[in-house]
This record gives structure tokens, sequence and C-alpha cells, in this order.
């Protein structure tokens, strides 16, 4: 799902990090590091530098296409590389009674390995930035989440479309949901969890349905999530059933962070949406949410990372839909 | 109640653990009477196959007594007798309804792990890695049974459980290699590997109408069974070459059709070139050894059908692709869809066809089923079969 570009986004933040923590905090043994010597100018824009390193740090790693991060760390570079230079001229000569003294002979070799380092994190900066900036341009649709996923369910599209069109139905198998309440004329109030805020709620509307062909929904104004989505059944080739496509687009709660955090608990939008199709065709096929010792919840991105030992459990544990003991 | 746990590489060791519970409407509890250990279930000892957690309770071949149903498990009651067959299947997706029920689409929990592995999900088995759904195996006092409805078929002749057992793995996998290939009366078939699997492709290719059947194996004991009990002619690899003796039994064709019943873990009798395939297994450079699935290859006469119900798990080296496109041959494989096969294989046996209980050489309790692994794995005192009474 992830992109090169996004991938290299995601290691210059970390890469950020893992320079921006030493830089500010650690700054002496940075500075004997690549060879500077230490003066208290040199220390205080060390510091300046390595704090300075935690926005793009922050920003990268937060924002799903962090371009103007990217340009920042450019520009970043190049003020490195003026720092660099200005501290790599002879080191004053010092004089006490007379006799010459030189504190710790700064080292020529790790100071042209610095800067190599700072040339050659100029140009992934500089190619990271362009490359972003051109795909942002090709596809300028693309929201802050979009997943699309699919699955083929050996049933009619007229039962797909009207299990699904209950909405009700829809916490059975979307692991998140906690409920759906129809509030009458296409609106409908939803309640889901969400990782670290208990639960959001938002209100939703049908902006288009086609019985036995399509739904579309979005969130109305002021919801916590905003998102849309559009879940289209096609008749399977052979008769084999329906083609369910989904197709959805949302704003995780508190922004980009909160998708990050999501993503912290293992539950890529993507992989949730998957997971939440396999549910709805267990359920409608096999009338029930799969479970097994590994994964007693049924189908679910963050079981699956961490599985039960197949042994039962000693309690039995709910399952994703809650409607069996 | 007692179970036999998978506890790290070589080691599986008899735990008390929690009772199963009815989870699903279309669970049943299986108070198990008998249940054996599977070739397949030395891949998982061996440690090479992915996602074995410590504490999965192993066994995928296991019989017994009906003590508990789910509210949807209207063909069962408590007190009938039931083989349980090793994929877990739902019964109602397109895969189940054409009869690929290990392609089933429902039954793996964890089928985005399977996915990453294979391209898409097999369906569930029992005590056999999270792979495949992390279900807690038979090696055990009782078990949770899911698509009970389905899956488990009634034992009502009095045979006893020798008789009926492999019901649920070996004889309908090994009925299936010797479907798949292809076999018309008066073939000639190759079956790679005389463990339990491969004595009932031999016996099963000669139900389907094989006119001579070639065993090939290194050990004597197991030989000697396919011969006397399955009725094939029988080659040692450590003694012959085995290409030019099949050349050689068969006027220079080859046979009509190979079967793989080996699988990832084959031997070789050239020291260099098992050494080769060995150490890149052990390694991790290969997932499985394909030396058995080489040579049924480069055996097979032009346009054959090679057959493969061997267990593989990931990815081979040098595979002969030349081999197989220039000389026309197909090859088949899969896990046994062995819902399929129960009702016709059982009446086989009741026929007096066959009595599969011929394959078993040990007979032990299930807190010896340390040792029964430790005498098969070695496959010391000429062990083919191990049996477990819980």
């Amino acid at each position: 799902m992830q992109s090169t570009d996004k991938k290299l986004a995601r290691f210059l933040g970390v890469f950020s990090a893992a320079l921006g923590v030493p830089m500010a905090f650690m700054t002496r043994r940075f500075l004997r590091f690549i060879g500077i010597e230490e003066t208290p100018q040199s220390v205080l824009w060390t510091r300046i530098v390595g704090v300075r390193e935690h926005g793009p740090a922050i920003g990268l790693l937060a924002r799903e296409r962090p371009v103007g991060w990217l340009w920042a760390r450019v520009a970043g570079d190049v003020m490195d590389l003026a720092l660099l230079g200005a501290s790599m001229r002879q080191p004053k000569e010092r004089r006490m009674l007379g006799v010459r003294l030189r504190k710790r002979q700064p080292d020529r070799g790790r100071q042209l390995a610095a800067t190599g380092g700072v040339v050659a994190t100029l140009g992934l900066d500089t190619l990271a930035a362009v490359s972003m900036s051109r795909t942002d341009k090709q596809d300028p649709s693309e929201g802050p989440e979009h997943v699309k996923s699919a699955i083929t369910v050996w049933r009619s599209p007229e039962e797909t479309y009207s299990f699904w069109h209950d909405f009700t139905n829809l916490p059975r198998f979307m692991a998140h949901l906690e409920s759906v309440e129809p509030a009458g004329d296409g609106h409908s109030h939803w309640k889901a969890k969400a990782p670290l805020r208990g639960t959001v709620e938002w209100d939703a509307e049908i902006v288009e349905d086609v019985p036995s062909r399509l739904i579309s929904w979005r969130s109305t104004d002021g919801a916590d999530i905003q998102n849309s989505g559009t879940v289209r059944f096609v008749s399977a080739p052979h008769g084999t059933g329906t083609e369910i496509h989904v197709d959805m687009r949302y704003a995780a709660p508190a922004g980009p962070v909160g998708a990050t955090v999501a993503k912290l608990f293992g539950e890529e939008p993507q992989q949730q949406v998957e997971d939440d199709l396999r549910r709805f065709k267990q359920l409608i096929e096999a009338g029930e949410i799969v479970r097994s010792d590994g994964s007693p919840e049924g189908t679910l991105a963050r079981r699956q990372a961490k599985q039960r030992p197949a042994q039962p459990p000693k309690k039995p544990t709910a399952s994703t839909n809650g409607s069996q003991s | 109640m007692r179970a036999n746990v998978w506890s790290g590489r070589n080691t599986v060791q008899v735990e008390n653990v929690p009772d199963p519970q009815i989870l699903n409407d279309r669970d049943a509890i299986v108070k198990i009477t008998s249940t054996a250990i599977c070739g397949s279930d030395l891949h998982l000892y061996d440690g090479y196959v992915p996602t074995m957690k410590r504490g999965d309770i192993l066994g995928h071949e296991f019989m017994g007594e009906v003590v508990e149903t789910g509210k949807g498990v209207g063909n069962l009651k408590v007190g009938d007798r039931v083989v349980v067959p090793f994929p877990i299947s739902c019964g109602n997706c397109a895969a189940c309804q054409s009869g690929l029920f290990a392609a089933c689409e429902n039954s793996n929990p964890n089928a985005g792990m399977a996915e990453k592995m294979w391209g898409h999900a097999p369906c569930g088995i029992f005590g056999y890695s999270h792979l495949t759904g992390g279900y807690a195996g038979g090696q055990a006092e009782y078990a949770r049974v899911p698509f009970a409805d389905v899956g488990p078929i009634k034992i009502e002749n009095g045979l006893p459980d020798e008789s009926v057992l492999f019901l649920s793995d070996i004889f309908p996998t090994g009925y299936m290699g010797a479907e798949m290939a292809d076999i018309t009366p008066g073939d000639v078939v190759a079956v790679w590997g005389a463990g339990p699997v491969g004595q009932f492709a031999i016996a099963s290719a000669y139900m389907l109408g094989a006119e001579r059947v070639i065993a090939i194996d290194r050990f004597d004991y197991r030989l000697a069974m396919a011969r006397d009990e399955a009725g094939a002619e029988v080659l040692n690899y450590e003694d012959v070459n085995v290409l030019e003796a099949l050349k050689e039994m068969t006027g220079g064709r080859g046979p009509d059709s190979c079967i793989d019943a080996v699988g990832m873990e084959a031997h070789h009798s050239h020291a260099g070139l098992h050494a080769y395939d060995r150490v890149k297994h052990a390694t991790r450079q290969e997932s499985d050894r394909p030396h058995a699935l080489r040579e049924a290859i480069m055996a097979c006469r032009n346009g054959g059908t090679i057959s493969v119900i061997g267990v593989y798990g990931g990815f081979i080296d040098k595979f002969p692709m030349g081999a197989v496109l220039n000389r026309g041959l197909t090859i088949k494989a899969g896990q046994c869809h062995v819902q399929k096969y129960l009702r016709p294989l059982l009446e086989r046996i009741e026929g007096g066809e066959i009595d599969p209980s011929f394959v078993i050489t040990h007979k032990m309790g299930l807190d010896d089923a340390p040792k029964g692994y430790e005498t098969f794995k070695h496959k010391e005192d000429d062990c083919v079969k191990v049996v477990l009474k819980p």
C-alpha cells in the first residue's frame, strides 16, 4: 500500500530523530564524533540544529504526504553545510603566558566525512521532496486516507445489498464499529472504538442508493471522523455470486497523527477494510464469524500480529461481532 | 485436559491445558478416542513450518465421541462416534460448494497472514501452525470442531477406530494423490515415499486401474510393507539409480504418472546433492527440499502427470521447469479435500476392499506422544504409523 516516496519520507523522519537527539542532548560527544572543535559557538549552533531536527522528525512521521517538511529538510541541509564550512576554518591560535596552545586538534578526516554525509543527505532529501511534489500533482484526488478493497461472496447482489443496506448489520462485521442507529431519511448515527480516545461518534447520510447495485454515504458536517465511502455490488462471472467493491476515504481522529497512532496499534486502514470484508463474507456465507484459538475474536489484523497459542483460552473471548456466547 | 503441545524445535510435551468450549453455533466438542501422528506433524516438529507458537496443541488426525453440540449442529448428537477431517471447511463458500474443501474461503481467521506467504489463503487446519488459522489440534483429550455440521462423518458400523481413523487425512490424501495422477487402466504409476500416505497412494492407484505401481523409498521395512500389503514393486534409492531403474522397468518410457508422497524434507542418495539442499534448508535459504519432486519430474514419461501430495510450505530451488515445458508434463497438487472423499472411502472400507489399519506399527498412550514423535522421526523400531490413545 505504501508507495516508495512515502517510505522514503518515513525513513528521513526516523533519520531526523536519530540525528536530532544526540545533537541536542549529547552535543559535546557529537562534536567530537564529527571532528569539530568544541567552542561555545559550535556547541550552541549544534544544539539549535539538533532541536530543529525534531521538527521534520515529527512532521515526516505524522503526516501522510509531508511535502512541506521535506523541502524544510532541504533548506536545513543547506544551512548545515554553511555551518560546517564556517567551523572548518583553521581554529584560532590561543596563547597563554606566551606559549602556543591548541586545545584538541580537530580531525580533518572526520570533518570531511561529516560534510560528505550532509551532501548525501541533501541529495536524498531533494529526491524525496521532488518526487513527492510530483506525485501530489499527478494525483490531487488522494485524500488523507483512501482505501479500496474487494471480495467475492457466494450470494446474489440483491441479498448482499440488502444485508449491507441495513446499517445496523455493519457492526456485526466491522470490527471497530460499536453501533449504527438509523435516524430516518437516509441519516444514521455511528459510534466507533478509537485508539486512545474511547469512542468517536458521527452522523452520516446516504448520498446515492441504487438497489442491488450501489450505496454511497458520507459523514455530515462537524463529524469527528470525516469520511465517505461507496460500496458497489457487481454480479460475479458465471453466476458465482457478487463482487463487493469498497472505496472509502476518511480523515482519522486528530488528523494524520491519529492515523499514525492507529498504525502503531497494528491497524492499517487497508488491513482493517480487508478484514471487515472477510468477516462480512463469513457472516453472510457461513452464518458466523470464524474463530480459532489463535484468533478467538475472529479475523483481526492486530491479533494476527500477536497470536494466542493454539490452545483453548481459559475464558471464552467475545467475538468481534459480539453476537456469540 | 491433557494435550500434546509444541514447545520449540524438536520438542513436544504433554501438558494440562483448559478444556475447549463451544464458541460458535456450528461447533461441536469431541472426546477423542484415537489420534495419530502425521508425517506432516514432523515438519512442524522439525521447525520447518513458520508461525508455530509455543503452546500450540498439535494433531490433525483424530476421531472420537461427540459430547456437546452448538445450536447450529443438527446432524450430530451427543454420543455419536465421528471421524473428523483435517481441513476445517464452512461448506457454504464457492470453493466448498465445488468440492474444494481445503480451499475454503472462510475458515482461516488468519487469512491475511496466509495471503502474504501464499498469495491467497487456504482453509483452516487443526493443529497446523497459525498460517492455517491457529486452531488447537487433536492430540488431546478433547477438541473443538468448528463447522461440525459439515466436516465429521458418523461411524455407525462398529468398525474399530484403527480401521476408520485414517479417513481423517492419510487415506483420502493418498487416494486424492492417485486420483490427481489421471490413471487410466494399464498405466504404470511410480510413488515416491513409502510412508503412510505413500502406502495409501499405492493401494488407491490400484483401485483406480493402475497395472503396475512402483514404490521408491530408502527404508527396506517400508518398502516391504509397500510390497506385501499394498502390492507394489519396490526400488530402494540408496541401492539403485532411480531414473535408470524406472527407464529399465518401463521400456525406456518412464512411468505414466508419478506421485510425490514425500514433500519438503526429502533425502537424496547422493551425499553432495543432499548436502546442498540440506544446508540451504537448514539455513532457511530455501523453505523446502524438493529432491523427490525433481526426480519425479525427470522420471515421468512425455505428456505424463505429476501428482504432488507431499507437503511443501514455501519456495523451492532448482525446479526443472524445462523438463515440464518441453516434455508437456502436467503437475497437480493439493491439500486433500477430505470431506469429499469421506463417504466413498468409508464405503470401500465397509465393503472390505481395504483395511487402512495395516499401516499402524505403534500404539501408545497420549502421554507417550513425545516418545512417539522421536520414534517416528528417526524411523526407529521400523516405525510407519503411530496411533495415540488419550
